[in-house]
């Protein structure tokens, strides 16, 4: 179907990662959080208010406000603005609207933004609303969120590639260990296989450790041209590639596969790299699950042998096959949108040279997957971006 | 397999009743084509018109050919099971009381996958199943998963019964049992394991046929009551309702003839003080302590009945103020359920045609048997449904008031209803 080549992403930067550091609750509101954000990426990039052109902004607890109030609210004059309503895609979106944005000349410097709160309720609230097929079909069978989703997808991939808990737990236990540097990772504690198998069970087969923590928390990052970046001493990434894709695959009848399948081989046709030449994988893990289905459809394993995958890496920034180097959300936890940005701004302060934990040695390209928005029995949004090392000046 | 269900242990009357709570009951106003259905005990999904695809959740538009014509067909509901969960954390305060929770995710034959509540006889994915829909707490349709094939006890499923009124032990409270549909009732009841059979009877000094014979049922106790009489309806109120876990009101006035044939407002009276007041005064004595018990453990309050008549949908003329009383009725009931649904108590209403009874007897036949009457309504709670229209008749008005509600007006007018 695609006629014309796609155009690459040469001269555009990305930089300054920025993240509020995550609370399990929150008096304060999305607008707020999002704002800190906003005054982080101000601050790291030493730059002022009038100096962003761009704003993009995903949160699922701004509501009755998009990103339109939002501007009013923050007092920004932004000649392009956009609002990604995509949950734990957001981030490779917003990464791919923003770079065509200043590549374009519609924006130069786009302030990517993302940012949810979480009071004591809220978290059931945003479940009971999600979309209208899960207010339809889905809550009314024992309103069990997202949990009882991704049950129902564990237990198939279970039993018809028999993957086990212990495997899972493995990927969680890694996490969790990369997780013990991060400073702003809300779980702190080492976490043992033992404890992962005998923790409660939430929804069959899924148990606690299998759940990430919904908190309230922001993240961003800035996009804009090399140049750009370069006249403000900015560290930055390069954007090798990216895809996205929505509703992959509606004949299937659970989701045992995601866009990333459709869509892989433009990914690293466009990067010119392979997924044997990444130093570090974020992959979007509100379950581990769907972390080992990113793996396989990504093509860093063949469908169906995530086991054989697991069993043969650590999985550690030191280690082999570095993934979700903060800890990810199962161990930092799941800020609503803001997940969708952990892993690609985790993802920029390996590759500009500023972990804020263990950093991964020589990262040079990095792979960031999202996935998101189980409107009704699967995610229908996933994406992926293949990121390099730009200038660590 | 479900262990059968064990007659309920005395409460204990220290411990306090909980507030009824309700599974979630928004709905987007396409999906409600669905809890159409379910209240008469049908599984419908849309099927598109012009594709003949069939689509789950229901939408606006086809999701292969974009077509807004998407009519209301019945879905045998077999299909493969392909996974399964038991929830034991939920967002929800109806259902946290509740976990844990079993569902599964079902590819129907027809199409589409479907979450399900699921029975606790369906044996691990993969396996073969039947969806069908309920109407849960709330009144709104929700897909249950079965074994394809019946098997023993399956109606003491415990989450099954959260969908479903069986009188199985439990406590039932007939209007009147003087008549022949409700002594019929009172007899498929017991049937039907009720426990405690509560039977009114007005003017208890005349004994009628067939109240003794119910009486050597061991679940029967009789009492007198006439629903005209505000006075007598408080007293027995006082003494069983608050432990009346379904109300059956059978009490009926039925005279033939309309307005011309008729002098005076007499009978007309009658009928609107027995089946349209009496209605009203029992709901109000009765209505709020089967409220109050609406979540009352394994015997709380689930269902009530009325007895109304095909008649309230449609003016018969030659029992034009019968169905006029009938249809008064009808409004009350609709008003009735509106204020149960708060406690989960189901409002069932069964709309039989002609009932062959001395009332009817210059009708021709198709009637129905007070049997038949009787077995419609224990089906109705077995299966949890919320219209019930029992018999041929029944069934010819109701598709004929669907087609054309005017056409059948004129129909019954010149004397053809029935
Ligand atoms: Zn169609």
């Amino acid at each position: 179907m695609t006629s014309r080549r796609r155009a690459d992403y040469r001269g555009v930067a990305v930089a300054v990662p920025v993240t509020i550091p995550y609370v399990r609750y929150s008096t304060k509101s999305a607008h707020w959080w999002i704002a800190r954000a906003l005054a982080g990426l101000l601050e790291g990039a030493g730059i002022s208010k009038a100096d962003v052109d761009g704003v993009c902004v995903s949160g699922f607890l701004l509501f009755p406000d998009t990103a339109v109030g939002l501007m009013q609210h923050l007092g920004v004059t932004p000649r392009w603005l956009d609002h990604i309503p995509m949950g734990g895609n957001s981030g490779v979106v917003a990464l791919r609207r923003a770079a065509r944005a200043v590549q374009a000349g519609d924006a130069e410097v786009v302030a990517c933004l993302a940012g949810d709160t979480n009071h004591v309720d809220s978290f059931r609230q945003t479940v009971a609303s999600f979309s209208q097929f899960a207010r339809d079909a889905v809550y009314p069978y024992g309103s069990g969120g997202p949990n009882a989703s991704f049950a129902f997808l564990t237990d198939y991939v279970m039993r018809t590639t028999g993957i086990t808990r212990e495997d899972y737990g493995k990927l969680c236990v890694a996490q969790r260990t990369n997780a013990l540097s991060f400073p702003h990772a809300l779980f702190k504690k080492p976490l043992t296989l033992g404890e992962y198998l005998s923790a409660r069970p939430i929804a069959e087969p899924l148990h606690l450790f299998d759940c990430v923590m919904p908190c309230a928390g922001a993240e961003a990052f800035l996009v804009t041209t090399e140049e750009r970046a370069k006249s403000w001493s900015l560290p930055f990434a390069r954007i090798l590639g990216t895809i996205e894709r929505h509703n992959a695959y509606p004949e299937d009848p659970i989701q045992y596969r995601g866009g990333w399948a459709m869509d892989r081989d433009d990914l690293y046709a466009q990067a010119g790299v392979g997924p044997e030449d990444m130093d570090l994988v974020q992959v979007y893990d509100d379950y581990p699950v769907i972390s080992a289905m990113q793996l396989e459809d990504l093509g860093f394993c063949p469908k169906g042998e995530a086991q054989a995958f697991i069993r043969s890496h650590t999985f550690n920034n030191e280690g082999s096959f570095p993934l979700n180097t903060s800890g990810g959300q199962l161990s930092v936890g799941q800020a609503g949108a803001a997940g969708g940005y952990l892993g690609l701004v985790e993802a920029l302060r390996q590759l500009t040279g500023r972990p804020l934990g263990v950093a991964v040695p020589d990262a040079e390209h990095a792979l960031v997957s999202g996935f998101g928005m189980i409107n009704y029995d699967r995610g229908l949004c996933s994406g992926a971006a293949v990121l390099s090392r730009g200038s660590v000046a | 397999m479900t262990a059968p269900l064990q007659r309920p242990k005395r409460k204990n009357p220290v411990v306090k009743t909980r507030h009824p709570t309700l599974p979630p009951w928004t709905r987007s106003r396409v999906a409600l084509g669905m809890t159409a259905a379910a209240a008469e005990g049908r599984f419908e999904l849309q099927r598109c018109e012009q594709c003949a695809t069939v689509q789950y959740p229901p939408r606006e538009a086809c999701c292969r050919c974009l077509s807004e014509e998407l009519p209301w067909v019945e879905i045998d509901g077999l299909g493969d099971l392909i996974s399964q969960t038991t929830l034991l954390h939920s967002h929800d305060l109806y259902f946290r009381e509740r976990v844990p929770w079993r569902l599964g995710m079902v590819r129907l034959d027809a199409g589409p996958t479907v979450v399900v509540h699921l029975h606790g006889d369906v044996t691990a994915p993969p396996a073969r199943v039947r969806v069908a829909c309920k109407l849960d707490k709330a009144g709104m349709a929700v897909l249950v998963g079965f074994p394809q094939e019946d098997v023993p006890n399956m109606a003491d499923d415990r989450q099954l019964r959260e969908f479903t009124c069986d009188p199985k032990f439990r406590r039932v409270f007939v209007t009147d049992g003087k008549t022949a549909t409700g002594q019929a009732v009172v007899r498929a009841l017991a049937a039907a394991g009720a426990e405690l059979i509560w039977v009114g009877h007005a003017e208890p000094w005349k004994r009628v046929p067939g109240l003794v014979d119910l009486q050597a049922l061991p679940q029967v106790t009789l009492l007198p009551l006439d629903v005209t009489d505000p006075r007598s309806i408080k007293e027995v109120a006082s003494q069983v309702g608050p432990k009346v876990d379904i109300l059956v009101n059978t009490a009926e006035y039925h005279r033939a003839y309309g307005i011309s044939t008729r002098a005076g407002t007499d009978i007309a009276r009658m009928e609107m003080d027995v089946n349209y007041l009496g209605l009203l005064r029992l709901a109000q004595e009765f209505g709020p302590v089967m409220k109050a018990r609406g979540a009352d453990g394994q015997s709380s309050a689930v269902a009530w009945v009325n007895l109304l008549s095909i008649f309230a949908l449609s003016n018969f003329p030659a029992h034009g103020t019968y169905s006029a009383s009938k249809a008064a009725a009808l409004s009350l009931a609709q008003c009735l359920r509106a204020e149960m649904k708060p406690a989960g108590v189901r409002v069932i209403n069964v709309f039989p045609g002609p009932i062959d009874d001395e009332w009817n007897q210059l009708l021709p036949p198709p009637k129905l048997s007070p049997q038949a009457v009787a077995n419609a309504i224990v089906a109705a709670l077995r299966d949890g449904l919320e219209d019930v229209y029992p018999g041929d008749v029944a069934q010819e008005w109701r598709t004929r008031l669907k087609e054309s509600a005017k056409g059948f007006e004129r129909e019954l007018a010149a004397g053809s209803g029935t």
